[in-house]
């Protein structure tokens, strides 16, 4: 029998790869093996091209109590609790329907979060768009943003930060990244490790549809439109909210051997994952699967991706127990088949065997590539590019050129959409969106709190790759340690184009790398992850985002930090003075150019600048903190008035000095690990000692007073104004 | 006192609730399971938000055929404290144990802020013992909070003092401003004739700590245990 092109590109797999397929089976694969196959080794599941990458992440320390390979990370914050976390992309289904692409990407990560026995207290989304110009845009922004509140609102979860950036290539692939953080008592940390021949296992949940079939597979090629259509899966939070609830009362009995989500394969993927990880076989019947359509078969039951499903193995003595929650919160429980213990995946239809085929040849023999990695000449001659020699700006356009900023979409306030989702349920929220860099919320029943924020600039990225993935470990540790938190691990979703094109493998690669390196320096292992590739319209990728969620565990939640200056206080710059235009939003808005190189990064300094002001956090030495990233120093202070309404009198001058003389530079140029600190009158010489102890320079900006920002010897400015500015950017 | 936290599938808000009485209150609470048919031993019943059903249909317009209904309305018929919180307001609502509807806001989208709220009535168990004016600043989070009552039942509440609580701005002004879903004359709580049934789109239970931006929410849920406890918690 020959195989059709167009039957592999059905599955995405490739001619060599089918080859493999029959070599290892020492026959060709049944079709509902090769779906299952097709299913495991794409992207999505087999992680082909990134797992030579990832294998240089720094994975482990003290804190780690699960690294990846589970359906989340996690680590220890304390008094007998974990945090369980992770993020995910759910990209290409937004891109066709934003609405139920973006509530049933939040279902997903809700669910690895409960498998893994934790109650979910929190989730955080990393949306990125085209320019809003176009009504296309705009209509995907306001469809992904009434997604995830629709779903994370009617499970009750707080969605409590994130991150919005827009540019051109976003425009038709828009990238939808959620991130679910859960705390779990250690001793209940649950795994997908099948065990035990003769252990049952049980499907629970939805019935299964014809909805998401090929979801993975999909997720794994460029311009899926051509050949996947319907695999765009409708999410129903409030049987989501029956499953989580169900599931956490279940994993309080003794009888769950292992529990899997029923995400990318569906069925596929949690049957071989559970039976592979777990060293056994499975085999189950799909007769016994609850469907919602008759006429199924096998191959269509295996490859759904209906939501809201789990997997749960359970000890058989346990059964009654388990129906017994289920039908309490009136869910299906459907055993559907058996641990064995053979190694061997096998599915049966009607009596007869229709796949069967070790769980290892799907998970351990999948193909990994190392595509040659060739940087793209055009990048390195942008990159080349000196701001420079562009013209200064005056003095008398200072003021519009803040406007500007502020108003502009990648600094404006995104009020409009978090006041959208709820973000104070469940009682914890400290730190809720906009008020500080991270958000902060308390873990109840202790005083400690735990901080979170997603960030990447992928701007930095696309200009020097390496560099870029530096950065992004560096801010979202930094927007933690801004709250008062000490960064402790992370989680990341890797959003590029087509790998197999050398100059998008190139950026991947130094990506990977500069995150490792970063997280090593500052001892963030990544703890979970996961990879969106393929993430091109006609040819032309996204902009390289590797997206970091960084978790950060405070001692005293009644400790933490927000941004807002206040009257009286003194303000000033910790870190880095000087600053670069390249690849900085003032470039990108004022010159509408995206070049130069982003600002150099230093891992070391960046951990002693975040300790130094960690520790001012605990010592009640400052009442706010803000971290300057895009948009320059005058944008970060006018954040911090804003949010205290109040004024403040700015002295540039020592700025000025190192940055050339140029205005430009001083007051919007960009770079790395700073932090402008507002500390009461009297405070100020402490922390400039503590900064020279610390080694890290330190600016005495000047007052927080009055109703306007006065750059002195520039500009003054009504904070209301630029108040107005930043807050209504979105709606323009 | 024993209060008692109504859970339908789809509750949300009943882990704050319980929260709430238990850490902020220090009083006994336990949770109600939506197929039981019995209130007995309950003191007081709080009616939780979230999405009861899912809400696909409507606010609370499934819950209120619940089998523990029944049990409610009878609790409610013996004048005992009964406070439906968002969409447990909009279960009341439905189960015509409150008077007037609630609607979608007006924006069709959903809002999560924090409001300042004022007593306007102190005949209730929920709001014994606070002096008529008092603003409170209380989280809101809704999609469907739009008060709605027509004009004669708007006269109707006046008149025999069933409008308990009104979005205000901070000097307890009511303004189109501080009005965050477009309800009937600013309306954020209503009770029933005899005052002991109370439902309001803002969240107390959410409320009961300062750490969380506000314990405001702690003053409500006290009062129903009398003014000498009252006294105690906001001293």
């Amino acid at each position: 029998m020959t195989i059709t092109e167009q039957a592999l590109r059905e599955v995405a797999l490739s001619r060599p790869e089918y080859d493999q397929i029959v070599e290892l089976l020492g026959r060709e694969p049944t079709p509902v093996e090769l779906g299952m196959f097709g299913a495991m080794w794409s992207e999505h599941c087999g992680y082909k091209h990134s797992r030579p990458l990832l294998s240089k992440f720094p994975t482990e320390s003290p804190r780690v109590l699960q690294g990846p390979g589970e359906n989340a990370g996690v680590v220890d914050i304390g008094d007998g609790l974990g945090a369980a976390f992770k993020i995910e992309s759910h990209n290409h289904p937004s891109a066709i329907e934003p609405y139920q692409g973006a509530a049933t990407g939040v279902g997903g990560i809700v669910r690895d979060v409960f498998t893994m026995g934790a109650r979910p207290v929190a989730l955080l989304d990393s949306l990125h768009f085209g320019p809003q110009s176009s009504p296309r845009n705009r209509y995907l922004l306001s469809g992904v943003v009434g997604g995830i509140g629709g779903y994370g609102n009617c499970l009750g979860i707080p969605t409590v930060a994130g991150d919005i950036f827009f540019a051109d290539s976003y425009s038709a692939n828009p990238l939808v990244n959620a991130m679910c953080v859960g705390v779990v008592r250690h001793e209940m940390i649950m795994r997908a490790r099948a065990s035990g021949p003769g252990n049952l296992v049980v499907v629970v949940g939805a019935d299964t549809g014809r909805d998401g079939i090929h979801g993975a597979t999909f997720a794994s090629v460029d311009n899926p439109e051509d050949s996947h259509r319907g695999v765009v899966q409708v999410g129903n939070p409030f049987l989501e909210k029956l499953l989580l609830e169900a599931c956490l009362e279940l994993l309080e009995t003794d009888y769950v051997v292992a529990m899997q989500d029923l995400g990318a394969a569906g069925l596929t993927s949690s049957i071989v994952e559970c039976a592979s990880s777990g060293g056994v076989g499975i085999e189950i019947d799909i007769a016994k699967v609850s469907r919602r359509e008759a006429a199924m078969n096998a191959y269509e039951v295996m490859l759904s991706e209906s939501q809201e499903r789990m997997l749960v193995i359970i000890r058989e003595d346990g059964l009654d127990a388990v129906r017994e929650i289920f039908d309490r919160w009136d869910l299906h429980s459907d055993v559907v088949g058996t641990v064995t213990d053979d190694g061997m995946v096998r599915i049966l239809e009607d009596g007869e065997i229709v796949a069967n085929v070790p769980a290892t040849y799907y998970t351990d023999e999948c193909p990994t590539y190392v595509r040659p990695s060739i940087e793209n000449p055009d990048t390195i001659e942008l990159r080349a590019f000196d701001p420079d020699v562009l013209q200064d700006l005056a003095h008398d356009e200072l003021e519009s050129a803040l406007l500007e900023l502020l108003r502009s979409h990648n600094v404006c306030s995104r009020e409009r959409v978090t006041r959208t989702y709820d973000h104070t349920i469940l009682s914890n929220t400290v730190v809720p969106p906009i008020a500080g860099d991270a958000a902060v919320i308390r873990i109840k029943g202790t005083g400690r709190g735990l901080a979170m924020k997603t960030d990447c600039n992928p701007r930095y990225v696309f200009l020097n790759p390496r560099k870029g993935g530096m950065h992004a470990v560096a801010e979202a540790a930094r927007n933690v340690a801004c709250t008062g938190a000490t960064p402790v691990a992370m989680t990341n979703c890797l959003n590029f184009g087509n790998p197999e094109k050398p100059d998008v493998y190139f950026q991947l690669e130094q990506a990977v790398s500069g995150m490792a390196d970063a997280a090593r320096s500052l001892s963030t292992p990544i703890v979970s992850g996961n990879v969106s590739l393929y993430n091109e319209t006609n040819g032309v990728p996204v902009l390289p985002t590797p997206v970091v969620g960084m978790i950060g565990v405070l001692e005293d939640v009644g400790r933490s930090c927000g941004m807002a200056a206040s009257a009286g206080d003194e303000l000033l710059l910790l870190g880095t003075q000087v600053a670069t235009l390249g690849a900085s939003e003032y470039l990108a808005v004022r010159h509408t150019t995206i070049a130069g190189d982003p600002p150099d990064i230093d891992p070391d300094f960046e951990g002693r600048l975040q300790e130094l002001v960690i520790g001012l956090i605990e010592q009640g030495i400052v009442t706010g903190t803000h971290d300057t990233s895009e948009g320059g120093l005058l944008v970060s202070i006018s954040e911090m008035l804003i949010a205290g309404g109040t004024g403040a009198t700015i002295d540039l001058q020592a700025l000025l000095e190192v940055n050339g003389g140029r205005l430009d530079r001083a007051a919007f140029g960009e770079a790395a690990s700073r932090v402008v600190v507002s500390a009461p009158v009297g405070m100020a010489d402490e922390i400039v000692a503590k900064a020279r102890a610390a080694d890290v320079p330190v600016v005495r900006l000047g007052q927080v007073e009055g109703p306007t920002l006065n750059v002195l010897g520039v500009s003054q400015m009504q904070v209301s104004e630029l108040a107005g500015a930043w807050r209504g950017g979105l709606d323009d | 006192m024993k209060f008692g936290v109504v859970t339908f599938p789809g509750s949300n808000g009943d882990h704050d609730a319980l929260s709430a009485v238990e850490y902020g209150l220090g009083e006994e609470v336990a949770p109600v399971w939506h197929k039981s048919t019995s209130v007995d031993g309950f003191d007081a019943l709080l009616v939780p938000g979230g999405f009861s059903y899912g809400d696909y249909l409507r606010g609370g317009a499934i819950a209120r055929f619940s089998p523990i209904m029944g049990a409610v309305a009878e609790f409610a018929a013996a004048g005992k404290p009964v406070l439906g919180i968002c969409n447990g307001f909009q279960i009341l609502t439905e189960a015509g144990l409150l008077p007037g509807t609630l609607m979608k806001n007006p924006s069709l989208s959903f809002v999560c802020d924090w409001v300042d709220v004022r007593v306007d009535s102190d005949r209730t168990p929920f709001t014994r013992g606070i002096d008529i004016g008092t603003v409170l600043r209380l989280p809101i989070a809704h999609g469907q909070g739009s008060y709605y009552i027509d004009t004669d039942g708007l006269d109707e509440l006046k008149r025999n003092e069933q409008i308990i609580f009104t979005y205000t701005d901070r000097a307890g002004v009511e303004t189109p401003e501080s009005n965050p879903n477009g309800s009937v004359a600013n309306i954020a709580g209503v009770s029933n004739g005899p005052g002991n049934v109370v439902g309001l789109m803002p969240h107390p239970e959410r409320a009961f700590d300062a750490v969380l931006g506000g314990d405001d929410g702690l003053r409500l849920l006290g009062a129903v245990l009398g003014a000498a406890t009252k006294e105690a918690i906001t001293a």
